[in-house]
């Protein structure tokens, strides 16, 4: 039995009702629907204030993050009024002021295998509006193992990606990716950046194909990869198969509960680019400056793109960003005392990596990068 | 000539280029042509063994060329191969 609708319901739904592919029964299936997002970001925002404009009766939300100034570029869903505040309430607060008729639920948690389950357990759709891969395929294996519909979506600078993986209909996300890349390989939007606005168009994708799964109306992305390049302003998709030897719902799955997905990534599940090459690797900010500070010959590396230094800049650094490192390797003097430095850690992490590799011994990454030089050494320069 | 679309995680290792058009009469050659005008996009492509990393799809007309004839797949001179990148940020 779907639930009925009040005359307040039926005045604020008008528009949908209207719709003769929604009406009346479909309003009623929507407010009988459940939806877990997951992440309250740049993805989660869109999706959670239109799937709740909607009247998706009940939507959870999982992120374990407070709201930050940086995220105020594309998290519409929050607001300066609520900087520092959990973004589980901030973003629940927004909805029901948006819609006070539905269920907000909020977590305000980690994702991880030992909780997924029991999160994911009261909803029918899963979203997935996280920033980082133990993530993404945490959520694919769980909507495999539990049998719900992922709605996928995924962003970098100017690029889109959004499908609905549905195991039970159509491949899933490890039938198109069985394997994560090596990390470092591919960059985070917290270290390459990106458009504001692109996760407003990937995520309202995302609400859209939401709606269409609890209507059951159109084509939904099963079975499709959709492709948006905002430059050239083009759409495509293309076609996905599921993967007989798929790992979690081929016909001989290997992964048949949830594993430790940091460990299978190789990387953190978050995107905080907080970059530590470990203890024995790094210099803190304010050991870097008491070296300089004594006179210490010191080679200081910086790994970032070039545009990055109108940003912010330390003086007497030298250049070479992490894409064109293994091949300027011999620019680089093993003899020499060398501090590596990006925008957070993370890149020059990996550059210490390569020369690590490379038999380099006497080679350290600027903990926290520019950005904790900043914070604790010389305020004169921004944080970004 | 075919083309290879670049995605935007990989422009870093061909100078920026978006799409590189070069001979190639498979997906194999046409790989090979853009690595050896990129020698820096070989390692994000290839593995160590030379083989196709399985984080990297490629597509050509909407279809997985693994669905088509792998890396053999032979190209038109108007065919544009597609890097599907992975892809993580939200």
């Amino acid at each position: 039995m779907l639930p009925e609708l009040s005359h307040e319901e039926i005045h604020r739904y008008s528009r949908h009702l209207l719709i003769p592919d929604v009406g009346l029964q479909g309003q009623r299936a929507l407010k009988a629907a459940s939806v877990l997002i997951v992440g309250t970001g740049g993805l989660g925002s869109p999706v959670a204030l239109y799937l709740a404009a909607a009247g998706i009766g009940r939507i959870g939300l999982v992120d374990y993050d407070v709201v930050d100034f940086s995220n105020l570029q594309r998290q519409i869903i929050h607001g300066e009024s609520r900087l520092g505040d959990l973004k589980v309430e901030s973003a629940r607060d927004r909805m029901l002021d948006l819609n006070p008729e539905i269920q907000v639920d909020i977590y305000n948690e980690f994702l991880n295998s030992e909780n997924a389950f029991k999160i994911a357990e009261p909803y029918d759709i899963i979203i997935d509006g996280t920033d980082n891969f133990p993530t993404r395929y945490l959520v694919n294996d769980l909507c495999v193992l539990t049998g719900k519909p992922n709605v996928y979506g995924s962003i970098y600078r100017f690029d889109g990606q959004a499908s609905v993986f549905h195991a039970a209909e159509g491949p899933c996300y490890r039938c198109l990716f069985p394997e994560p890349p090596p990390p470092g390989l591919v960059p985070s939007c917290a270290e390459g950046g990106v458009l504001g606005v692109l996760p407003g168009t990937i995520g309202s994708i995302q609400a859209t194909e939401t709606l269409k799964l609890i209507l059951g109306i159109g084509e939904p992305l099963i079975g499709r990869l959709l492709l948006y390049d905002a430059l050239d302003l083009s759409f495509q998709t293309v076609k996905l198969q599921k993967n007989p030897d798929c790992k979690v719902c081929g016909e001989n799955p290997e992964v048949t509960e949830l594993i430790d997905y940091e460990e299978f990534c190789g990387i953190p599940a978050h995107d905080h680019g907080e970059g530590s090459a470990g203890e024995e690797w790094d210099i803190t900010a304010d050991d870097l400056a008491a070296r300089l500070e004594s006179g210490a010959t010191l080679r200081l590396v910086d790994v970032r793109e070039p545009h990055e230094r109108e940003i912010s800049n330390l003086a007497g650094a030298e250049l070479i960003p992490l894409g064109q490192f293994a091949s300027r390797l011999s620019e680089l003097d093993s003899a020499e005392e060398i501090v590596l430095f990006c925008k957070a850690g993370t890149r020059s992490t990996r550059a210490l990596e390569i020369l690590a590799s490379a038999g380099f011994k006497k080679v350290k990454n600027l903990k926290g990068g520019i950005n904790a030089w900043a914070l604790s050494v010389d305020p004169s320069l921004p944080i970004y | 000539m075919p083309t290879l679309k670049i995605p935007t995680p990989l422009r870093p290792y061909t100078s920026g280029e978006s799409a590189i058009t070069l001979p190639g009469k498979t997906v194999a050659e046409l790989l090979q042509a853009a690595v050896q005008r990129h020698p820096e996009l070989k390692k994000h492509l290839f593995n160590d063994d030379n083989q196709l990393r399985p984080f990297v799809n490629l597509f050509l007309k909407e279809e997985n060329v693994n669905h088509l004839g792998g890396l053999d797949t032979p190209l038109a001179e108007e065919d544009t191969v597609l890097i599907i990148p992975s892809i993580a940020g939200g």
